[in-house]
């Protein structure tokens, strides 16, 4: 990755809208700017909605590396063949030509709370009265034994979008006949809890189509998982035998890997595999705690507006953050940017403030025309985001509704896609 | 059947003068009528029809798509109008077939009809409301909207559009703004009622689906006024 360029996007309108960009500002500034860091599930909504409904009475900056944003969600359905990688690409030409966004493709590297300003990695700097992080994840180093980011080739773990899901299926595809897949699975809290479970599902439906001796092994250091008897019951449905799921009672959280001899080791018991994919303890994206805002790994923040603990001005969204009880999602983190910028509109020009809502629905799919579903809504309480009323798919369900949950789900991706960057 | 497809003949000779094409795509009446009630909760049809959810579809065989004064349709109606779609059977079963592949953002939240046979035995049902606009038939569809006991009280509630606008933006992570229903239907530009009706049925868990039972499980009366009312001019 390139560091030290810094891009505007687009051609026409949407250089246009991006070239009256202030670098630096100096004091006295007119409109109040505000800075959001990282244009995915919660940024992207964060500053759509902020520059949308603010109707240019903002001055809103998006700080983001990627000219192309893959989604996470609905990755592994490209994984099984469900979706091609283009179907997971989107753009920030809409933001930028529409509503006015100043869409600046660069990292972040470094926050000031005291002089309230960011630095790219290009060397600019930033100033803003409020900043929205909304990061995503970093990977815990050391935490599966053998296993580092220097061998995320030979060992992927297709945890953040494009690249390393393109690399997982390549390596599936490529797989010997009857080969073995492994999986370590996380541990608790991660970014989409049922996401392990529709990838072994994923690549089972993979296998069994072209590799129908192949095997699929989990180490899982966990002792229960995100809709274990909805998965179980598919797996056993559609690819009996296939699946083996070594959780924690059986020593699924004692496990090394050896990415150069490609090996994994469970409670003591080494195997050959073909494909590792190794899924590592998540924490904060790493700009979080550079800004000082995390506490351990997460950064913990008032459910009211998401502002963190420790700076009235500066918000931590989705997967980063931590909340309470909203499980780590696309649809949670696009769901509290939209409370966060009503929260921090009203602050910064005298618009309403509305309570705040929150809700959150996970769809997974177990196999063509299987799909499932767990939804939450959550309010806002003085110690966290509590959970107020949920749902969840039951097993025995008819292959209509399982049909319908599925043609759902890809409504839903086509909805907040739309709702991040149209 | 046989009665029909002569009467159909003749009306088409009448009107259309494409009589074989459009005879054999029309099927009967009467089963139409039964399977009509899939069509009904969003389009009246018949003596004193009004537009809904959808448009009503007295005189839709040989109008142009989006033609129909005082109704907002989608962009993607519109620019199929404009561009020259006329609804005759053949183009009329092609939607009913499937919707989206015919115009692929239209609001209408149907997922089609496979069956040729039940696509043209709706037909021949709406065929009879094309002819003749002083003897439109009665049909039994103008009567709904009465079909609930909600309170009366609740109906009347004026929604906050503001507050709505808000608590939309809840919504609009699945259901589109601009109406495109794929997979999960549109509700951009439902008559107030309508709205507030099926939230209630769904608060009220008359309505099976548990996504909605569980969003509008928790808005109370005027919440569900105000997206009513918001809703309701999203343009
Ligand atoms: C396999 C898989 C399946 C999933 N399926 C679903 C699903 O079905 N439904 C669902 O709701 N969720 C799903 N998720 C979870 C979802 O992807 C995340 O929860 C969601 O993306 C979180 O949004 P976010 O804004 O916190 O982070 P992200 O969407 O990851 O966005 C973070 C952005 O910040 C940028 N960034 C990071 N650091 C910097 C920096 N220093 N400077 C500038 N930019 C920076 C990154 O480039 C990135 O674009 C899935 C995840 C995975 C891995």
């Amino acid at each position: 990755m390139k560091l030290n360029r810094r891009h505007f996007i687009g051609t026409g309108a949407a250089a246009a809208a991006t070239l009256k960009a202030p670098a630096v500002l100096a004091d006295g500034h007119g409109k109040p700017r505000v800075v959001v860091i990282g244009g995915g599930a919660g940024g992207a909504t964060a500053a759509r909605y902020l520059a949308k409904d603010s109707q240019g009475a903002v001055d809103v900056t998006l700080v983001e590396p990627s000219r192309t944003y893959f989604t996470c969600f609905f990755s592994n359905l490209y994984i099984g063949g469900f979706k091609d990688i283009d179907d997971l690409g989107h753009t920030y030409g809409t933001l930028a030509a529409k509503y006015g966004i100043n869409v600046v493709h660069d990292w972040a590297v470094d926050v000031d709370r005291d002089a309230k300003t960011v630095s790219l990695a290009g060397g600019d700097t930033l100033a803003y009265d409020k900043l929205i992080l909304s990061p995503g994840i970093d990977f815990v180093e050391g935490s599966v034994d053998g296993w580092s980011l220097a061998a995320q080739n030979a060992m992927p773990h297709s945890y953040k979008g494009g690249s390393q899901t393109e690399l997982l299926r390549a390596q599936i595809e490529a797989m010997p006949e009857g080969g073995v897949f492994a999986m370590v699975a996380p541990p608790n809290p991660y970014r989409c809890p049922p996401g392990p479970y529709e990838r072994i599902s994923m690549v089972a439906h993979q296998l069994k189509a072209r590799n129908p001796t192949a095997k699929i092994l989990v180490a899982d250091p966990k002792p229960k998982f995100s809709k274990q008897g909805l998965f179980e019951e598919g797996w056993a449905n559609h690819y009996a035998g296939m699946i083996d799921v070594i959780g924690e009672d059986f020593g699924g959280g004692n496990v090394s890997v050896d990415p150069a001899a490609m090996t994994i080791t469970i409670d003591g018991e080494e195997t050959s595999v073909d494909v590792c994919n190794v899924i590592p303890a998540m924490k904060a994206g790493r700009i979080a705690e550079m800004a000082g805002v995390t506490d351990g790994n997460w950064a913990p923040v008032n459910a009211v507006d998401m502002s963190t603990k420790v700076d009235p001005d500066v918000y931590v969204l989705g997967d980063a953050s931590q909340q309470g009880d909203m499980p780590k999602s696309g649809y949670s983190a696009n769901s509290q940017a939209k409370v966060c910028a009503n929260a921090v509109r009203g602050a910064l020009t005298d618009s309403r403030v509305f309570p705040a809502k929150f809700s959150n629905t996970c769809w997974s799919l177990i196999d063509t025309d299987d799909g499932v579903k767990v939804g939450a809504t959550y309010e806002a309480t003085d110690e966290k985001i509590a959970k107020v009323d949920g749902f969840i798919s039951s097993t025995g369900e008819s292959a209509d509704l399982r049909k319908a949950t599925y043609e759902e789900s890809e409504g839903w991706y086509a909805g907040i896609t739309a709702d991040m960057f149209s | 059947m046989k009665r029909w497809r002569l009467a159909a003949a003749v009306v088409a000779a009448l009107h259309v003068g494409a009589a074989s094409a459009e005879t054999q795509l029309l099927g009967d009446p009467e089963i139409g009528e039964q399977l009509y009630i899939k069509c009904k909760s969003c389009h009246q049809v018949g003596a004193g029809a009004k537009d809904g959810i959808g448009p009503h579809l007295n005189g839709i065989f040989g109008r142009r798509a989006a033609a129909h004064e005082g109704f907002f349709y989608s962009k993607s109606m519109a620019r199929a109008g404009a561009d020259g779609l006329v609804w005759t059977a053949e183009t009329l079963d092609a939607y009913l077939e499937n919707p989206r592949a015919l115009v692929s953002k239209t609001r209408m939240s149907f997922r089609g009809l496979k069956d040729p046979a039940e696509r043209a035995n709706i037909m021949a049902y709406l065929r009879a409301f094309s002819d003749n606009p002083a003897d439109l038939p009665e049909a039994e569809p103008t009567a709904r909207g009465t079909d609930h006991d909600l309170d009366p009280a609740i109906l009347a509630i004026q929604g906050d559009p503001a507050y709505g606008e808000y608590l939309s933006s809840e919504c609009l992570t699945c259901h589109q703004r601009d109406g495109s229903a794929e997979g999960i239907p549109s509700i951009t530009r439902w008559p107030e009622e309508d709205f507030v009706i099926a939230m209630h049925a769904y608060k009220n868990k008359l309505r099976p689906h548990p996504v909605m039972q569980m969003m509008a499980g928790r808005l109370n009366n005027e919440e569900i006024a105000a997206l009513a009312a918001y809703f309701k001019t999203l343009e």
